[in-house]
């Protein structure tokens, strides 16, 4: 297992160095490069950006400004933003629990839906609560999610008024559990129906596949409990290759994060990135594009390593 | 052809009548439903919009500063929005973009997966170690994330920008397919025959082992136009995909954010039609999926 999980990690070495490479690329060839704030200011001379270029490095060789770049990135020195001068680690380090407390939960509520719902439709196959469990889910999957996010909230915030509109917490109060969750249904609720879809499909497809088992078959003619012989023998195998499609909807999860975040006002890191983006500030989306794709890499890591202790055909091969 | 003609000539034997693949595969579409209804929808939809000038009386750029923010009432179907424009009339207008964007956007993709995957399929060694790679790093990129990027240098798309764009961003799914299939039957018999009587590479590729990849491109693209139509609204409804005046399904929700309490319809059509496309091309990849390869399972991927 040790042997197992070092080569994968190895293995993930070369991507995250593509990522770094690709992250660093894509911000080298934006039109007027770092220095595009200033361009249009009629005080910015020909020779102030040749002073400046020469003084942030830009003139530089660009693998030499690629491995400093990277020197620094390493070191945690990740630059400051454009528009507000901070450092660009403390922003994200402000953002990135939010989201995470939003993917998070999404991830447990998706989980917790999908595993039930899935074995039930896969033992009452075609029974009326399968077509419509299946109807559903197949519907929420092709809904945008910024869409459904809009008319959640006004069915439910400007309509019924059940839930607020948008924010974490309410303005001014002070912390308060309930408070805390009810700003957290509706964000939940729009990436999670979206997402739910692709897993109840999935759990009932793999489900199918392993109650046609000749071991199923055996469990029960040694007179298994039908329930010990579904949620034992069926949905161990079952949801062993779930660990891998849980893992490639990561990016979905901060897809679908970004654009809840805009519609609900939530201070996360895909926000950010909007707002980065709409100033053209490249330090904070280049920190963002990195720290995302890393944590979609080591997520996919994860998922192998635990494919590899749930199922050790893997390892061997 | 096969037909149900009763007088049988006495020479012809007792055979089934002899169908090919695609007949039985167009048999088994049309027993799926959903499929059907699907593609009903999808071509009435794309009719309805590609006739848009026939079928609204209204211009969709005409603002009407006394009419703004109407109602659906039997002049206006869905209302009218933030410029007093009948939001139905720009929906149709909106949906030939829209659709356009999502079809020619696969083809871009598919022509470029398709390539990628022959390539590393095809070739293997370390082509296909360099372009797996590259593969496995477009997928460790959220596509929203760098979509808003692209946005971003572009300052907005037009419609030939975004198609390239989204071609660029989602051609991946198709070239692991294609790779597949060539892994798969590069060494098989039949093209070693072809091989031994000198066919060429290029005759190879394209006459004996890329036509076994047709079914699950066509299943991947076919997910992959409801997934682009996605992508593209999302990014226009964030602002950076295609610039207003000229509608799209995700711009004319632009302003829904602000204008939902006091005029919901503007939030709720443009969107419900999104839905309705999307929900039609998934049930028909869905059908096509069953029809053209029973055993395959595709991730679908967004």
């Amino acid at each position: 297992m040790g042997r197992y999980v070092v080569r994968r990690l190895l293995q993930a070495l070369p991507l995250l160095f593509a990522i770094s490479v690709a992250s660093f690329a894509i911000l080298k060839a934006t039109p007027g490069g770092p220095l595009a704030a200033y361009e249009g200011n009629p005080d910015f001379t020909e020779a102030d950006r040749v002073r400046l270029e020469h003084a942030f490095g830009l003139d530089r060789p660009l693998p030499i400004q690629y491995l400093s770049w990277l020197g620094s990135f390493l070191t945690l020195d990740w630059g400051y933003s454009f528009s507000s001068h901070q450092p660009v680690l403390t922003l994200i380090g402000e953002r990135l629990p939010n989201t995470l407390y939003l993917m998070g939960t999404v991830f447990v509520v998706v989980l917790l839906l999908a595993i039930p719902i899935g074995v039930l439709t896969a033992v009452r196959q075609y029974s009326i609560f399968d077509h419509v469990v299946t109807g559903t889910t197949f519907t929420f999957l092709s809904t945008p999610t910024f869409w459904l996010g809009l008319l959640l909230i006004i069915l439910f915030g400007l309509q019924l008024r059940w839930l607020p509109l948008g924010g974490m917490a309410t303005l001014g109060a002070p912390f308060e559990i309930g408070d805390r969750l009810r700003h957290l249904v509706l964000p939940v609720a729009t990436i999670a129906l979206v997402q739910l879809g692709s897993h109840v499909r999935y759990l009932r497809a793999s489900m199918l596949e392993t109650i046609g088992q000749d071991y199923m078959r055996t469990a029960r003619a040694k007179g298994l409990a039908e329930r010990v012989v579904v949620m034992r023998h069926a949905l161990k195998n079952a949801a062993i290759p779930l660990v891998t499609v849980v893992a490639l909807d990561v990016p979905e999860l901060f897809v679908g994060a970004l654009v809840t975040e805009q519609i609900f006002g939530w201070p996360g890191m895909g926000r950010l990135f909007w707002d980065a983006a709409t100033r053209s500030d490249y330090p904070v989306l280049q920190g963002i594009l990195v720290v995302s794709s890393t944590l979609i890499v080591l997520a996919n890591l994860l998922a192998d390593v635990m494919y590899g202790y749930l199922d050790p055909r893997i390892r061997f091969s | 052809m096969a037909t149900k003609s009763v007088a049988v000539p006495i020479a012809v034997p007792l055979a089934t009548p002899e169908r090919s693949q695609w007949q039985m595969a167009i048999e088994r579409f049309r027993a799926h439903r959903p499929a059907v209804i699907g593609l009903f929808v999808l071509v009435m939809l794309s009719l309805l919009c590609a006739a848009a000038p026939l079928v609204s009386p209204y211009d969709p750029d005409r603002t009407r500063l006394l009419e703004l923010y109407e109602p659906p009432s039997l002049t206006h179907p869905f209302g009218t929005d933030d410029l007093g424009r009948d939001l139905a009339t720009r929906i149709l207008y909106g949906g030939r973009v829209s659709l356009s964007v999502g079809l020619l956007a696969v083809t871009v993709a598919v022509s470029i997966g398709t390539l990628v995957g022959v390539l590393a399929g095809y070739y293997g060694r370390w082509i296909d170690s360099l372009l797996m790679r590259f593969v496995d790093m477009m997928y460790s990129f959220p596509r929203l994330f760098l979509l808003i990027l692209f946005g971003v240098f572009f300052k907005g798309m037009t419609i030939g920008v975004i198609v390239i764009v989204l071609g660029l961003l989602s051609w991946m799914t198709t070239s692991r397919l294609v790779r597949a299939t060539f892994l798969s039957l590069k060494n098989r018999e039949f093209v070693e025959a072809a091989r031994c009587i000198g066919a060429s590479d290029r005759r190879i590729i394209v006459r004996h082992i890329l036509p076994n990849s047709l079914a699950p491109i066509i299943v991947a693209a076919t997910l992959g136009v409801a997934a682009a139509i996605i992508a593209e609204s999302t990014l226009s409804f964030l602002g950076l995909g295609i610039q207003p005046p000229t509608p799209s399904w995700g711009n004319m929700l632009n302003h829904a954010t602000t204008d939902m309490a006091k005029a919901p319809w503007i939030a709720i059509f443009p969107g419900f039609f999104i839905f309705l496309a999307v929900v039609s091309i998934n049930f028909i990849g869905d059908g096509l999926r069953d029809a053209l390869d029973p055993r395959h399972v595709v991730h679908p991927s967004r």
